[in-house]
């Protein structure tokens, strides 16, 4: 067993239920041509967490092909920059790939192996979980074809190049609306009829029961490192844990192992786009209400006839009408408190991330980075804030340029 | 009695099948659908499945996901559709059963949309994204309006699931020809046959057959064994074709289309022993 980060999928709490119920949330609400795929899937995920050779394989590539673990830097100059609590960045923008997203699509590839399953179908909105999954793919030696709509694919011409040169199939998804949803939807009808020889790797902390678990659990290595090197670097836990939320992987999988540590704080931001209004946001928690879709019970952004409404966000990893289950649970428990950061608060932290500390942020972590530098000036400076950085910018350079009018200003 | 329970049980003692044409309220719209059904009832047809639209059909095609995504554009709404029941309703003695997503039904509030569908008059609901865990609360939501709730079960549900489906549902059971979504194919699954008589040694509802389900040829063969025989992608990528060209041509194309398949489903010129 290599010395690594350490991810352990076992369960540290009773959630979800045999059902997949967080409470009211989350469940299978497919239709049964599916049934007996999400079934196997769930004897095949629950034998293979338990199985120490397949965790030790996923530890040994999550350390010497993504770079884990990532590191937790703390930021002086964001410090300064809020006036109070110390802001620590947990560094996923250094992982293989660029984001977090590997983690997830790595170790459901590892899954689909162990399944016997040759081939592999996932959805993608701006790209980062298609891109991280032809990648798994690629080095596993598995078939993959990446659902995406034909609007994103047009926003996203450079990770559309990059899936293909990885030897991805970009299939175009040209329904609905053209996006992120549309492409689930796609990827979802594929897998009905393609399921006894298919794995789908869904992309966040959504979709039926076990997918929100699955994803949540490969994801968590993120927190459980973070909490060591808390302790290791700051000398106890920290005071407040700040993440965005679309889906939420990235925030399921940092909160997930403090959920019992009481006397931390943990946020999760929602896009708040570019107003409150039906269409202008993407934040299901703080604006929407409970609803079945995609495969489960969460909050969504529907219409009072029950059909999804159109989202905005600024970040297209941010732009989902859904949430995964287990942070509707949270949000209901009152464990995780969500919020809203809009387009231009959160391109303001892009920036002041870059001026202060070198790093560019994806605009997705941006948001939660916006929020810290608020939540810090509330805090006092004995007191400690960590901040996920789920993804790097360099994706995000065009949108950027775009909106700052960088390519207008000389010096 | 429910109406439907009703037809199947006469059509049982007539020793006749029928044909259950589907379709996608709205397309191409509302008032052309209301003539499109009463065709269908003319055409001999005893049962017909009415689809509401929702922006996120997982379960079907591109064909008839287009409709949906036509009737959206055009603003038909779920409340709408029942509006067209509810008027529609004298004139009609066929048994109408609607498709729709449990998202609607869900954000409608269960109680709320199985009320509504009984005061519009509709007979029995199909939801096709509900599997059996999760449908008590709508199943029994449809009981108490006297609505039957048909359950699906695919070439992929294992034969003791089944059974727990089939005891789960009124009315009839919607059995799928093959693993997928809906459309149109070349051929039925050749073990379909074999489905069906298995699963008539667990239940003694009727048993419809959809997906995949095109022509009267196919009609004919899945009424050899089944109770119904369920159309949808075919008709609509027929309703599609003549969008253009207004109501009356989509009333006609489909009325002689629904006849054809009609046809089918009746009396069979060749009875296998």
């Amino acid at each position: 067993m290599p010395h690594t980060s350490a991810a352990d999928l076992l369960p540290q709490r009773p959630e979800p239920n045999p059902g997949g119920h967080f409470g009211d949330y989350g469940g299978v609400y497919v239709p049964e041509t599916l049934h007996a795929a999400v079934a196997q899937l769930a004897e095949a995920y629950d034998k293979a967490r338990q199985d120490k050779a397949f965790t030790d394989q996923f530890n040994l590539l999550l350390r010497d092909y993504v770079g884990r673990p990532t590191p937790l830097y703390e930021a002086p100059g964001l410090t300064r920059h809020a006036g109070s609590a110390r802001i620590y960045l947990k560094r996923e923008d250094l992982a293989h790939t660029g984001a977090h997203k590997i983690n997830n699509s790595l170790g459901q590839c590892l899954l689909a192996v162990r399944m016997g399953k040759k081939r592999i179908i996932a959805e993608t909105g701006a790209g980062q979980h298609g891109v991280a999954t032809a990648t798994a793919a690629a080095m596993l030696g598995l078939t993959c074809d990446v659902f995406m709509g034909t609007e994103d694919m047009r926003r996203q011409r450079p990770n559309v190049l990059r899936m293909e040169l990885l030897g991805t199939r970009v299939v175009p998804v040209s329904s609905g609306s053209c996006t992120l949803k549309d492409a689930t939807n796609a990827a979802l009808r594929d897998w009905m009829e393609s399921s006894d020889h298919t794995h789908y790797v869904i992309g966040s902390v959504v979709g039926p029961h076990p997918f929100p678990t699955i994803v949540r659990d490969l994801q968590s290595v993120i927190g459980r490192e973070c909490r060591r090197q808390c302790l290791e670097q700051i000398g106890s836990l920290p005071n407040a844990l700040v993440a965005c939320v679309g889906g939420g992987s990235n925030a399921a999988g940092l909160f997930y192992p403090f959920v019992e540590d009481a006397s931390v704080k943990m946020i999760g931001v929602e896009a708040g786009g570019r107003g409150q209004g039906q269409g202008d946001h993407a934040a299901p928690i703080s604006f929407g209400k409970p609803g079945v879709l995609h495969g489960s019970l969460s909050y969504v952004l529907q219409d009072p006839d029950g059909q999804t409404s159109p989202v905005h966000s600024i970040s297209a990893g941010l732009d989902y009408p859904g949430v995964g289950p287990e942070h509707a649970y949270w949000n209901d428990l009152g464990r995780v408190q969500y919020t809203t950061v809009t387009d231009t608060q959160a391109l303001e932290a892009f920036t002041t991330l870059a001026k202060l500390e070198g790093i560019i942020p994806a605009l997705e972590s941006s948001h939660a980075l916006a929020h810290a530098l608020q939540l810090a000036k509330q805090m006092t400076k004995d007191q400690t804030l960590v901040v996920n950085l789920s993804g790097r910018g360099d994706k995000d350079m065009d949108e950027a340029v775009r909106l700052l009018g960088l390519d207008q200003k000389k010096d | 009695m429910n109406r439907i329970d009703a037809i199947f049980d006469q059509l049982r003692q007539d020793g006749s099948k029928t044909l259950i044409p589907f379709l996608a309220a709205g397309d191409p719209d509302l008032p052309t659908t209301a003539r499109l059904l009463t065709a269908t009832q003319e055409a001999g047809v005893r049962v017909c499945e009415i689809g509401i639209p929702f922006s996120d059909p997982i379960a079907d095609g591109p064909v008839i996901q287009a409709s949906m995504t036509h009737a959206l554009n055009q603003g038909v709404q779920p409340k709408a559709v029942l509006e067209m029941i509810a008027k529609l309703r004298p004139s009609l003695d066929m048994a109408l059963v609607v498709m729709v997503s449990y998202s609607i039904v869900y954000r409608m509030g269960v109680d709320s949309f199985m009320a509504q569908s009984r005061e519009a008059g509709v007979d029995g609901v199909i939801l096709p994204d509900l599997p059996l865990e999760e449908s008590a609360p709508a199943r029994a939501a449809a009981a108490k309006q006297n609505l039957t709730f048909s359950l699906l079960i695919a070439p992929t549900t294992p034969t003791d699931r089944a059974q727990q489906i089939a005891k789960a549902s009124t009315g009839f059971i919607y059995l799928l020809s093959r693993a997928g979504i809906t459309g149109e194919r070349a051929e039925i699954a050749q073990d379909l046959p074999q489905r069906v008589e298995s699963l008539r040694k667990v239940t003694s509802l009727p048993i419809a057959v959809g997906f995949g389900v095109s022509d009267r040829q196919q009609v004919r063969q899945v009424v050899r064994t089944a109770d119904a025989a369920i159309v949808g992608s075919a008709i609509m990528r027929r309703v599609a074709q003549c969008r253009d060209q207004g109501p009356d041509a989509v009333v006609d194309q489909v009325s002689r289309f629904v006849a054809d398949l009609a046809q089918g489903a009746a009396a069979d010129p060749s009875p296998t022993p």
